[in-house]
């Protein structure tokens, strides 16, 4: 059980009267329904309830007055998930967001504002149990392979080959591989790595699946040589990844995109679902 | 008016009995046997016999003149005039000379001696140090204490210079603007020194490397930045923290939109690009100052970006070398920020931290700035950038740059464009010194990486990891790249720069190992021949033997060396560069057997003349050492036997400059007759090099005077005989060299040098050479490859030879000066220049010579000889004869300047006159009337035409007048009264 601790600082030159300083934490996921699965309308009415996963309040100072200078009022949450919930780790994405923050409320006198101060602060989730293996893809990517395709014929020929070391990826270290161009009649433009995140939200009506870019990498630039071979490598970003989250009520994936840029104006896309953990 | 006038002097005096100019041999004959009556050699007092010839007294009887007569051989008044230099009665002038006391005048003519007391000033005097502390500070801002000039009054010019405030050393105080702050922030100076160091040391330093890109990459074209400030779209990461607003980087982007700043300059010349490049500069450090990190992040991005265009491709270095200052720029910023958080008030960060001093704040800073980068969506902006903090891995982890350093260098290949690929890895390499090395070591068998790293990095570098080197050396892979060449590599750096003490002789061994294996020649020697350096460098000369054994045992089959001369050439030259003792160098066995290897001439003479030139330079002390001796002989003897027909002037003197050096080194001590028979060896080894043969004239020359001083002045018999010898060697040596003032002057040397020795008839010789000499003096000789008339040197060799004709005794068979009659004789008959003066110049110096003879005691001795005025005493018969020769040279003077009297000489008269005129001033006696008639009319004659100059008259006149004041000379007052001054019109 990890404890949330820290300090409240109140600093003022003159004395501060007050009606009591209170301190709130509080753990919540907002769903959202996107306009695509549901409509605009539906999508801005039937939100999702907020699920609050965590939530405490203490009084910290009953009512009085701060003397001038500084003030420090330390303070600790013991960080319980409310009845049988887990504690999600800070996600922030586009349909799902899970984040955590502590309010602290200063209250006062009719004639005076009440104050408010919020920070959000960050979960990891505790390590995953059992062991990581890892899952190493290899592809190759000819014209041959692709789909949705509408004339093969009119594709110029090319011949990619490459590894990904793991689609099961620990969340804190990189997404490696390899790509190489063994043969391309018409001039790369571009590699990029794209990747996205795959929000499903359940709710009465069904449930809404989107996927949407958190980021986009280029790996090459120019048209590379033929038969070395390109390192494939990204940095998954903090906050806006999360070790694959599965629950009854929304889903959260990651999926990486090798997106291929030809000359004059082929895009060639490869696409592989990842899964996130942290250990 | 003129002429008659000098008719009229001539006429007036033209009573006395003429000294004839005939050449009447059957008077010479007559007058033959009269000479000297004294038969001894060094006769104490001669009495000069006269023979009752008449008014003939002395005849020259000397041999080379013989029966051929002359002008001065004195002659009946009225004899038969058949020479054609006088033709008309020609008056005759008695001399009479001044009485000289040398002492007394030489005391006058000296400036006082004024004794200088102790601390008096003088300029001259050494600075010592009297007093250090007290004077040190009167000297305004002194900051040395080295030494105070011991004069009170002034401060020594020089040692003030050095008062810090030269040029150089105000630079040296303003060249490092960290230091002048540094007393606020010393931690920041010793890390921005050891920045410097760590560069510094291992690499060409950037900033030289710099200026040199700007400069030579320089285009003309129009260059444009295109600068898009809102381009990340890819920006999730770089939203970061604390922030809850959904879609927070998408608002982020609009904003970055409509601040607008896309900003496309076109049609920017070169200084306009620079310009603008130092603004973005400037503006970064401005937002970082402003604590704007995004911004300051963003215009990193957009210039790194600039480096994907290579659209004016010449201008690219420059372009790279100007965005990566930006880039440097950022660098320091951030990792001084990261730094300085880890500061706090207790504790200063030590230079070489480890990653456990940071704080978790300085780290997660840092660790923000890396998912920051990490997120930057294009490929080239992201490689430099992230390069660019790459530093900052040290408050993270300690592998963390060795880790990042691969995947940064793979990276590099998905850049597609090959240049701007190069380019970033020269930017990473220029950013990871060391650990791009650890790197290489780690993929180590790459033989082309290899030679690249040792041929760009500093030599200290690699001479340091010399066993590393070799180690992957010989593991590397040896296809596409032969491993000779990276021997070779390894040790061009070497011989720039020492490896570790204890690593020496390993690095010797394991790389020869691998140098004597190699089958082909011409890798061979290349490759030894670097080596060859390290190994002359660092080892004795045992080492140095066992390598050239090495390289004679691979070069020798098949005569491979004569593929190879340049590198054998090197190799000699790097021994002889670093063996300054010769007689070490010669010790070296295989030594001589490698010079053998330069069988093809004109290498074998360069080689010899390598090592000459190395001899002179280095060989500090003579030698006799009989190896050195025998090797450099034959050394020189290679290089005197290259001269032939067609051997150039330069080329001559070149290998005598060399051999002379040579003979200089060599001295067997005080054992002269070795000395003596090496000087013969050299003259029969050297007989075509005539520089050579003058050398050894004059060594030998001081051989004789050696020993001379040895002796104190007293030869021996043994030393007699040994000193008899050398005077002979000059003598037969002289006859064999070509140049005629060189002969004229070794004669007069050599005869010097007998006289000296007391050698008087062997001194006679000489002198009786060089007269004979004369007359075959060319009118014009080749002086530095252009003609030039020769009458000149004649002279100045003509007045050298009478200041030594002054001391020569006569002989006694010879009559009295001999010697003196036979030069005169042939400077009456050799053929002047028309129009020419010398000829009179060179009486009037007869004339002071016969003035000095004249004196009781002459003006310098030879210790050991008797001069003429020892040997005559003064006898008054001697005088006349003498005075009878000045009367004749005076009736030369004069007869000349009569044929002078013509418009077109006029000025020659004036001045031969006024200088005749000096002559008599200065050695005749002017209390004798005709003297003084005869200079009163020469003055006249100077100023006759208005040729003379008033000033050097009214100086003369001026002397004259300031003369008369000493004791003996009143008379001259009288003079001075009869000599006007003529006014100018």
């Amino acid at each position: 059980m990890e404890v949330l601790s820290g300090v409240v600082v109140i600093s003022s030159k003159d004395s501060v009267q007050h009606q009591g300083v209170s301190l709130t934490m509080e753990g919540t996921v907002n769903l959202q329904l996107s306009a695509k699965s549901v409509g605009v309308f539906e999508a801005f009415y039937n939100s999702v309830k907020p699920i609050q996963i965590i939530h405490s309040t203490i009084e910290m100072v009953k009512p009085g007055k701060f003397p001038s200078g500084k003030t420090e009022i330390p303070f600790e949450f013991p960080l319980r998930a409310k009845g049988n919930k887990a504690l999600y780790e800070t996600y922030h994405g586009v349909f799902v967001n899970i984040q955590y923050t502590l309010r602290c409320d200063m209250r006062r006198s009719l004639l005076a504002k009440d104050l408010t101060k919020t920070c959000e602060f960050i979960v990891h989730s505790a390590p995953q149990k059992g062991k990581f293996t890892p899952s190493p893809v290899d592809f190759t990517i000819t014209p041959e392979t692709l789909q949705n395709v509408k004339e093969r014929a009119l594709l110029p020929k090319f011949l990619l080959r490459g590894h990904l070391n793991s689609t099961n990826c620990v969340i804190t270290q990189p997404l490696t591989g390899e790509l190489v161009v063994e043969s391309s009649e018409a001039a790369i433009r571009s590699v990029e790595l794209q990747l996205v995140r795959v929000e499903t939200c359940g709710c009465a009506e069904g449930y809404a699946r989107d996927a949407t870019e958190i980021q986009n990498i280029q790996i090459a630039d120019g048209d590379v040589c033929r038969g070395l071979s390109v390192p494939i490598y990204m940095v998954f970003p903090r906050l806006f990844t999360c070790p694959t989250l599965e629950t009854t009520n929304f889903k959260v994936e990651f999926e990486v995109n090798i997106v291929v840029l030809l000359h004059p104006d082929h895009l060639i896309t490869e696409n592989f679902p990842l899964k996130l953990c942290r250990i | 008016m003129a002429p008659a006038e000098v008719v009229t002097w001539a006429v007036r005096s033209g009573q006395l009995p003429l000294t004839s100019m005939a050449s009447a041999e059957n008077e010479v004959c007559a007058v033959r046997k009269v000479a000297c009556p004294s038969q001894t050699w060094r006769p104490q007092k001669v009495q000069c016999g006269l023979s009752g010839a008449g008014q003939v007294p002395f005849t020259n009887m000397a041999a080379g003149v013989e029966g051929r007569g002359g002008v001065w051989m004195g002659s009946r008044a009225d004899g038969p005039r058949t020479s054609g230099h006088v033709t008309g009665k020609m008056a005759v002038f008695p001399w009479h000379s001044r009485n000289r006391n040398y002492k007394a005048e030489f005391a006058s003519c000296r400036l006082e001696a004024v004794p200088l007391e102790f601390g008096d000033y003088h300029p001259l005097k050494p600075i010592t140090v009297t007093e250090s502390k007290t004077k040190k500070v009167n000297r305004k801002g002194s900051t040395s204490s080295t030494s105070s000039s011991s004069s009170s009054s002034m401060v020594d010019p020089l040692s003030s210079v050095l008062d810090g405030t030269d040029p150089l050393s105000m630079f040296a105080a303003t060249a490092d603007p960290v230091a002048l702050a540094a007393a606020t922030d010393s931690s920041r100076r010793k890390r921005d020194r050891d920045d410097n160091s760590v560069v510094g040391s291992d690499f060409e330093p950037w900033a030289n490397k710099r200026g040199e890109i700007l400069a030579r990459y320089t285009t003309t074209e129009k260059l444009s930045i295109n600068l898009f400030m809102g381009s990340e779209k890819g920006k999730a990461g770089t939203a970061t923290l604390a922030m809850s607003e959904k879609v927070r980087t998408r608002l982020e982007e609009l904003d970055d939109f409509e601040e607008g700043s896309q900003k496309e300059l076109l049609n920017l010349t070169q200084q306009d690009y620079v310009n603008r490049i130092e603004e973005l500069n400037q503006s970064l450090k401005d937002a970082w100052a402003s604590d704007q990190k995004v911004k300051a992040l963003k215009i990193v991005i957009q210039c790194s970006k600039l480096l994907s265009d290579t659209s004016v491709i010449q201008f690219y270095p420059s372009k790279f070398v100007l965005i990566t200052d930006i880039l440097d720029t950022f660098g320091k910023l951030v990792y001084e920020r990261i730094f300085s958080m880890c500061v706090d008030n207790r504790s200063v960060l030590p230079d070489h931290f480890s990653p456990e001093n940071a704080n978790d704040t300085a780290k997660e800073t840092c660790l923000n700035w890396f998912f920051k980068i990490a997120s930057i969506r294009e490929l080239i902006p992201r490689f430099y950038v992230e390069a660019s903090i790459l530093k900052c891995n040290k408050f993270l982890s300690k592998t963390g740059i060795s880790e990042c350093l691969p995947r940064l260098t793979c990276m590099i290949r998905g850049i597609g464009d090959p240049l701007v690929s190069v380019y970033a890895r020269a930017y990473l390499c220029r950013a990871l010194l060391t650990e791009m090395m650890e790197r290489c070591k780690k993929l180590g068998n790459n033989a082309l990486l290899l030679n690249s790293v040792m041929s760009a990095f500093r030599a200290e570098f690699i001479a340091t990891r010399s066993m590393d080197f070799i180690g992957m050396i010989k593991e590397c892979d040896e296809s596409g790249f032969p491993k000779h060449l990276l021997f070779r590599s390894l040790g061009l750096n070497l011989a720039l720069a020492d490896p570790p003490e204890s690593d020496r002789l390993q690095i010797l061994n394991e790389a020869w190992k691998v140098i004597t294996k190699l089958k082909n020649p011409q890798d061979y020697i290349n490759c030894a021949e670097v080596w060859v350096e390290y190994t002359c460098k660092h080892f004795t000369k045992r080492e140095v033997n066992t390598v050239l054994a090495d390289v004679i045992k691979h070069m020798t089959p098949d005569r491979a060396f004569e593929d190879s001369y340049p590198q054998l050439q090197l190799i000699i030259k790097k021994v002889i560069a670093h063996f300054h003792d010769f007689s070490v160098l010669f010790s070296v066995e295989k030594f001589l057997p490698f010079l053998d290897m330069f069988q093809k001439e004109s290498v074998r003479v360069e080689v010899c003349k390598c090592i000459m030139d190395a001899f002179i330079k280095h060989q500090q002390e003579p030698t006799k050492d009989p190896v050195i001796l025998n090797a450099l002989l034959h050394v020189c003897k290679t290089m005197h036997d290259s001269v032939n027909a067609l051997t150039l002037e330069d080329e001559k003197r070149m290998l005598s400059h060399l051999i002379n050096g040579f003979i200089k080194m060599v001295s067997f001590g005080r054992d002269f007759e070795q000395q003596l028979s090496f000087y013969v060896e050299s003259r029969s080894m050297f007989c075509n090099l005539e520089p050579v043969l003058v050398q050894l004239i004059h060594s030998v020359n001081r051989l004789a005077m050696e020993t001379r001083k040895l002796m104190k002045g007293n030869h021996s018999r043994k030393t007699a005989a040994f000193v008899r010898a050398c005077v002979a060697y000059c003598f037969i040596t002289i006859p064999s060299l070509a140049g005629i003032f060189t002969r004229l002057n070794l004669y007069l040397h050599s005869g010097q040098v007998a006289l000296a020795n007391q050698c008087l008839s062997q001194a006679d010789a000489f002198f009786k050479a060089a007269i004979s000499l004369i007359p075959e003096v060319p009118k014009m000789i080749n002086i530095d490859g252009k003609m030039r008339p020769s009458e000149s040197f004649l002279l100045e060799f003509l007045c050298n030879f009478f200041s030594t004709l002054l001391i020569v005794p006569d002989h006694p068979e010879h009559g009295v000066l001999f010697l003196v009659r036979e030069l005169l004789n042939v400077i009456q008959d050799y053929t002047w220049e028309d129009n020419s003066d010398e000829k009179i110049r060179i009486y009037t110096c007869v004339l002071h010579l016969l003035s000095a003879m004249s004196q009781e005691t002459y003006l310098y001795h030879i210790d050991k000889v008797d001069s003429n005025d020892s040997l005559y005493g003064g006898d008054s018969k001697f005088l006349a004869e003498n005075n009878k020769l000045c009367e004749t040279v005076m009736a030369q003077i004069l007869e000349h300047l009569k044929t002078l009297a013509k418009d077109e000489a006029l000025k020659r008269q004036s001045s031969l006159g006024l200088s005749f005129f000096n002559s008599i001033l200065a050695h005749g006696d002017l209390r004798n009337n005709k003297l003084n008639q005869l200079s009163v009319n020469l003055w006249h004659l100077a100023q006759r035409h208005g040729c003379a100059d008033t000033r050097t008259m009214v100086k003369t006149l001026e002397y004259i007048k300031k003369q008369s004041k000493q004791p003996d000379m009143t008379h001259l007052t009288e003079l001075a009264l009869r000599l006007p001054l003529q006014t100018r019109t």
